[in-house]
């Protein structure tokens, strides 16, 4: 393999690592944040255990997101050191900008949370942790913002060499980037959602704590409704945006061959990219990828065949990654209601069968996850920029296969290790279930005293 | 040309500050098993720095995001030039983040001693690996219009480990004189004791350094075109000497303000040295980058001068008042007590 192939796997293997952590801050810490923040309102300590409880398998979880981050801005200059130079004027901006405005406030008070439960005030206590909550979704948009300019470049020139920023306004203002960062929002509050209704399932189906669990549950659920009814309806505008400024990708996503009008969409297919056709198409809906795509039923789809095959992302991997990602978001709608329902009627023990589904659910959000951004990434290749630069182009010249090889090795053999103690402590915590001994956290008052 | 300039300033700021604040983390690291005699102790160690080690790693992750934005080309040339070291420094900084994370969630020694060993080790890497990196920065890197012509072991020339060395001392007693401050008792008298005892041995490497960049590089052609910035390496020297004295004096606090100084102006000699240069090239001056040839537009500087000039005075405040929070010396009772703690 040569440096450019080994270099896209190094990417794909270290953010798709990094991408396992991320999903769940952005969701578990709204979901502490506001339990933390009953606590503070009602003074009732079942809410102040439930921070504790969930607050610490955030943190198992926190600590690998941070410091597998570093590797992600890094790697920008060690083997893409040509895309940082050909756009750094415009791409380096929103990082230094996360950097600055998002990663210390999350930095900062994550350590104000962790160790000042008996140094600020309860209040201070609560807003740190919002803090946190909101400098990871800060963060969230500073980066997709990036990744938005990738997939749909806006407000620059081609100058000196090099894409120059000419319209800082046009970038924070791209709708691709904002659609991008309100679909992945929703889609870290679904992880952090079925990732607490799952170890709640788990434990109330050991009749363990039936009280905190249940409390647990219910807020996620409702949680989890508002979030997976909210990745639908981004997702769909998100879709909208992709078919009017990627067409290639969006005919890959959709495996359209031809361009027509009036698209149907199957719930079958399965596509054959050396023939440029499917070999399956069965249970057709009318119209209803044209719908998906412009929002009117006669609208005209470029397939891929319009397009030079060079100029074609990957057809297999955007379909399935596609169609499974959305079925997965379909799944996770009915499930998100039926637990609200359940909730809603205080008959969640008495659905077994559905918690032991909702346990075995935990790893699905993640995988949706992954699949969306396969999407995402996949379907803009050959382009690192759309339009404007190959990611044959991008890669380091003064890198060899040596070096990637042996840094491609040494992520591996340390992520997989980390993955799994990660995993191994958050089992055990999880399984552990919630700590009664308060002491040390609550002061006593004046009159204990 | 003034905003590159501001940006310059900038760029050797963050670094600095950078290193002073890192600077106490990683020298804790590197004596945790050293001070710490027990458990409670390291302990104690680990948690001084707990509530500050993350939020002092993120001026590593602005420096680099300045340099992306701000200069992109000698962004792109650094990291692709340096990219083993980067990687070993890389794969360090990511365990230590996650030691001092795992290591109390297991009640279990070998568990912990696994821990321990690791936080040590990727402690002492980072410190030699900078130092190794800005001593082979600041002689100039053997690039030309052909690319690099240097590898790892290239950069591992006596300079660019006197350079190591220099930092690694800088940051133990750096961190001898915070666990001084901020630990009680026993650990703390011996953290004083042994950064009074690596100071000598840090007078004579940082007096060799100053030494040898005269022959082995450039730096002091600046201070000779304006002797006036003379008093940066001179103030160095000054807080040098003062952490001794304030040591010997009995103000630990004073002994620590003065050595995170020497760390600041060490940085700001090397800076000023190298201006404009970012990277000097050792092979062909015409291949080196400088503020000039490797910055960004006037917009993007200018937008990033706004964004700088508005965020990290905030930032410098509230940091200013976390670490006031915290500002109390931690006791093994105090520390075994606290269920949150590390």
């Amino acid at each position: 393999m040569d440096v450019l192939t080994l270099s896209r796997l190094q990417f794909a293997v270290t953010s798709a690592f990094h991408f396992i952590f991320v999903p769940l801050t952005l969701g578990l810490s709204i979901l502490t944040a506001y339990m933390e923040t009953r606590y503070v309102r009602t003074g009732d300590e079942t809410y102040l255990k439930m921070a504790k409880f969930w607050g610490k398998l955030f943190l198992i979880n926190f600590a690998l997101g941070v410091v597998t981050g570093i590797t992600l801005e890094f790697q920008f200059g060690m083997n893409w050191a040509e895309y940082s130079k050909y756009v750094g004027d415009i791409f380096g901006a929103p990082l230094a900008i996360e950097a600055t405005v998002a990663f210390f406030l999350e930095s900062v008070f994550i350590g104000v949370w962790i160790f000042g439960w008996n140094r600020v005030s309860k209040k201070l206590h609560a807003v740190s942790i919002w803090l946190v909550a909101i400098a990871s979704n800060l963060s969230a948009l500073w980066i997709l913002l990036a990744n938005g300019w990738m997939q749909h470049p806006v407000g620059y020139v081609l100058r000196n060499g090099r894409a120059e920023m000419v319209d800082f306004m046009a970038m924070v203002t791209n709708p691709y980037g904002l659609l991008k960062f309100g679909h992945q929002l929703v889609s870290g509050y679904t992880v952090g959602a079925f990732f607490v209704m799952g170890v709640s399932a788990w434990h109330l189906l050991r009749k363990n704590r039936p009280d905190f669990f249940k409390r647990s549950f219910s807020i996620a659920a409702k949680f989890g409704l508002a979030s997976t009814l909210l990745v639908a309806i981004i997702g769909d505008f998100h879709a909208v945006e992709v078919a009017k400024t990627q067409p290639a990708k969006f005919a890959a996503m959709e495996s359209i061959w031809e361009t027509k009008r009036g698209v149907g969409l199957n719930l079958l297919l399965v596509p054959d990219p050396i023939k440029e056709c499917n070999s399956l198409e069965k249970l057709c809906i009318p119209n209803a990828v044209s719908m998906l795509a412009f929002h009117n039923p006669d609208a005209e789809i470029k397939g891929l065949k319009e397009f030079p095959p060079e100029l074609r992302p990957p057809v297999q991997p955007v379909f399935w990654s596609f169609r499974l990602m959305v079925g997965l978001g379909t799944f996770f709608i009915l499930a998100s209601i039926l637990a609200v329902i359940i909730s809603w009627r205080g008959t969640i023990e008495a659905n077994p069968l559905f918690l032991k589904i909702l346990v075995w659910s935990i790893p699905l959000p993640y995988l949706a996850n992954q699949l969306g951004w396969i999407v995402a990434e996949v379907g803009r290749q050959p382009w690192i920029v759309y339009g404007v630069l190959k990611t044959s182009d991008a890669v380091s010249k003064s890198i060899t296969t040596g070096q990637v090889i042996g840094s491609l090795a040494g992520f591996t053999l340390l992520y997989s290790f980390l993955g799994f103690v990660d995993i191994f402590l958050l089992t055990r915590y999880a399984r552990k279930g919630p700590d009664d001994d308060l002491s040390g956290i609550i002061k006593p008052t004046r009159q204990e005293v | 040309m003034a905003l590159q300039i501001t940006w310059f300033v900038l760029w050797g700021v963050l670094w600095g500050v950078y290193f002073m604040l890192d600077g106490f983390v990683l020298g804790t690291g590197m004596l945790h098993g050293i001070l710490g005699k027990s458990d409670g102790e390291k302990r104690v160690m680990i948690n001084t720095i707990g509530p500050v080690w993350d939020g002092n790693e993120v001026w590593l992750i602005t420096a680099g995001g300045a340099t992306f934005a701000a200069f992109p080309t000698t962004y792109a040339l650094m990291f692709s030039y340096l990219y083993t070291a980067l990687l070993l420094l890389l794969f360090a900084l990511i365990v230590r983040g996650v030691s001092f994370e795992f290591r109390g969630k297991l009640d279990n020694a070998t568990w912990k001693k696994g821990w321990d060993l690791a936080i040590q080790v990727s402690s002492l890497i980072p410190a030699l690996l900078f130092g190794v990196a800005f001593g082979n920065i600041f002689q100039g890197l053997p690039m030309d219009a052909a690319g690099y012509h240097g590898s790892l072991l290239s950069l591992l020339n006596p300079y660019g480990l006197l350079t190591g060395v220099l930092f690694v001392l800088l940051f133990l007693e750096h961190g001898a004189l915070y666990l001084t401050v901020k630990s009680t008792g026993d650990l703390s008298n011996r953290a004083k004791k042994l950064a009074d005892k690596l100071w000598p041995a840090l007078l004579v490497v940082a007096a060799t350094f100053l030494v040898s960049t005269w022959f082995a590089t450039q730096l002091y052609d600046n201070y000779l075109g304006e002797t006036l910035l003379l008093i940066v390496p001179l103030l160095a020297v000054a807080s040098l000497v003062a952490i001794r004295v304030f040591s010997a004096y009995g103000s630990p606090l004073k002994a620590f303000a003065a050595s995170s100084a020497t760390i600041l102006l060490v940085v700001a000699t090397g800076v000023i040295g190298l201006f404009p240069n970012l990277i000097p090239s050792s092979i062909d001056p015409a291949s080196s980058l400088t503020i000039f040839n490797s910055s960004s537009s006037p917009y993007t500087l200018k937008i990033m001068t706004v964004v700088a000039f508005i965020f990290v005075p905030i930032v410098i405040s509230y940091k200013i008042w976390v670490y006031r929070i915290f500002r109390a010396p931690l006791t093994v009772e105090e520390v075994i007590a606290d269920k949150g703690a590390y």
